[in-house]
């Protein structure tokens, strides 16, 4: 589905990612994890073409280093920011509207389907995003980007910050995505839903991909996990 | 009294929503890609010309039409090929890239149509009073203007707040880059909002030309005009500048009205002036004198006092 070789990406002059490769098989649920400022975000903008960097990913089979990023959405790759960049003047029925990619064209996901995964959104349909607490835009946020159907989607730390309930309900969510058929790349800092949920997990340190295995395998990996992983 | 009143207030809001017209693209423009327009008077002043040679050939009604849309166009390519170019070099590049813009279609259009004032007029069918207060008439043509105005602002409000495309537009102004990873042309979008912009500033050239006459200078008058209201209405503030170009609509033409003078004030409390005093000038200027300049004394204190403008949240 998605494989990315040899990414290297610049903030101006500084050399954020230096060759970075993994990939996401059909249908997978796959984590990218490392500590802050490792380049896992900047991973995904250089994927969704935010940021424009050299290398190859190939998506479906084409390659998409180059194209602009309504482009590279529109071939059904999603990303869900991390820091819950919702409208905040827009409804939160708006922002779901947003997320479409065109008027009237219903994938895998259908407003009420968000309203039912989430009644605290159904409430507050009407409402401004900007006034909704962060748990709420971080759902906001995710379902946004699943109304425009996309067959793979990135997810950055979605559960930063939030209550250990609404960490729960963020793994259900994650859960039924990849029950849709859609494949999902977790970006995390921490370890507790990525480690259950994943079939194989990334570790990226210093602007690399320096651990590919199965959870399993980085649970083992005592050294890999103090010298990348633990704070 | 009331005759002054009422005719004000109408030719206020005349001129107040003739603003807006301008006011209303350039404040956009400038929330979304945060550049202030200089080329924006000057496009107003093209689409008069241009409604001008059109009402010549074919008549005044395909003018109106057609003139907004050539503008449009020229507006569009100069945000494609021109300013997305100069974007990369930062915000004092475009401006200057507006500036330079500016004077080259003020010096075009004269180049093409001379330094004398053209003789573009309204159409006969609306050369005629709609009706005749306390002796004073009111023209047709005002009205026209007015329903133009009006019709335009709703048009805008209904599709920003109510249309899909107003929806990405609004999302865009605050978070360009996330609407575009949602699969929305946000580039595109831009090109629009100039394009939609320049037309709208055509327009307002269109019917202001009859009125207010078309002539070279006319881009400098209404340009410095319509900055200062999107400067006191709060820059980036949509409804900041329809507030402002109503106020300043309407201080500016109760001003012209009004023919007193501090002299006429202090002989109302009392006190007599002496014809020899040394500010016997000062006291003679009439407010009607002092109006042109109310906007920009309005635009002074409001950056001392409200340095955002009335409605706005950006620092200017």
């Amino acid at each position: 589905m998605l494989e990315v070789r040899d990414l290297h990406a610049y903030y101006g002059k500084s050399h954020i990612l230096h060759g970075v490769s993994f990939d996401v098989r059909d249908g997978e649920i796959v984590s990218l994890l490392g500590r802050n400022g490792v380049g896992r975000s900047t991973t995904c903008k250089a994927i969704m073409g935010d940021v424009t960097p050299s290398g190859s990913v190939r998506f479906k089979g084409e390659e998409i280093v180059g194209l602009r990023p309504h482009q590279i959405a529109h071939r059904g790759l999603g990303y869900v920011p991390e820091n819950r960049d919702i409208f905040p003047t827009l409804t939160v029925r708006q922002n779901l509207l947003m997320g479409q990619k065109q008027a009237r064209r219903e994938g895998r996901w259908k407003m009420d389907d968000m309203f039912e995964m989430f009644s605290n959104l159904r409430e507050r349909a009407d409402t401004p995003g900007g006034v909704l607490s962060g748990g709420e835009q971080q759902m906001l946020t995710m379902c946004r980007t699943l109304m425009g159907d996309p067959d793979l989607v990135m997810i950055d730390e979605p559960t930063e910050g939030l209550a250990p309930k609404l960490v729960e309900q963020v793994a259900e969510l994650l859960a039924t995505i990849a029950r849709r058929g859609v494949s999902i790349l977790l970006v995390e800092q921490k370890l507790t839903i990525a480690l259950k949920i994943s079939q194989r997990v990334f570790v990226m340190g210093h602007g690399q991909v320096v651990f590919e295995g199965t959870p399993d395998a980085l649970r083992a990996n005592e050294q890999i996990r103090r010298e990348w992983l633990e704070v | 009294m009331l005759e002054l009143i009422v005719f004000s207030l109408l030719n206020g809001l005349v001129y107040g929503l003739l603003l807006f017209m301008l006011s209303s693209g350039l404040t956009l423009i400038f929330s979304m890609m945060g550049v202030l327009n200089f080329a924006h008077a000057s496009l107003y002043m093209l689409g008069a010309y241009l409604a001008y040679t059109i009402s010549l050939k074919i008549g005044f009604w395909p003018g109106l039409i057609i003139a907004p849309l050539l503008v449009g166009v020229v507006g569009a390519l100069i945000e494609r090929y021109g300013l997305r170019n100069v974007h990369r070099y930062g915000h004092v590049a475009e401006l200057i890239f507006t500036f330079g813009v500016a004077f080259l279609i003020e010096e075009s259009v004269q180049l093409v149509w001379g330094r004398q004032n053209v003789d573009y007029r309204e159409p006969e069918i609306l050369s005629f009073p709609l009706f005749t207060l306390w002796g004073t008439d009111f023209p047709a043509y005002k009205a026209f203007m007015l329903a133009i105005s009006v019709a335009i602002f709703i048009a805008l409000l209904l599709v920003l707040t109510r249309s899909r495309v107003g929806l990405i537009i609004q999302a865009a102004i605050t978070h360009p880059n996330q609407v575009a990873m949602l699969g929305h042309n946000v580039p595109l979008v831009f090109t629009g909002v100039f394009g939609v912009g320049s037309a709208l500033a055509g327009l307002a050239g269109v019917i202001a030309g009859p009125a207010l006459g078309t002539f070279p200078g006319m881009a400098a008058v209404l340009g410095s005009i319509v900055f200062v209201v999107i400067v006191v209405g709060g820059l980036g503030s949509l409804a900041g500048a329809f507030v402002a170009s109503l106020l300043i609509g309407m201080l500016q033409t109760f001003a012209v009205a009004v023919d007193y003078s501090l002299e006429d004030l202090f002989a109302a409390v009392g006190i007599t002036t002496s014809k020899t005093s040394a500010l016997i000038d000062l006291y003679t200027v009439t407010v009607a004198q002092i109006g042109p300049i109310l906007p920009y004394l309005l635009l002074v204190l409001i950056l001392i006092f409200r340095p955002t403008g009335l409605l706005g949240k950006r620092e200017v």
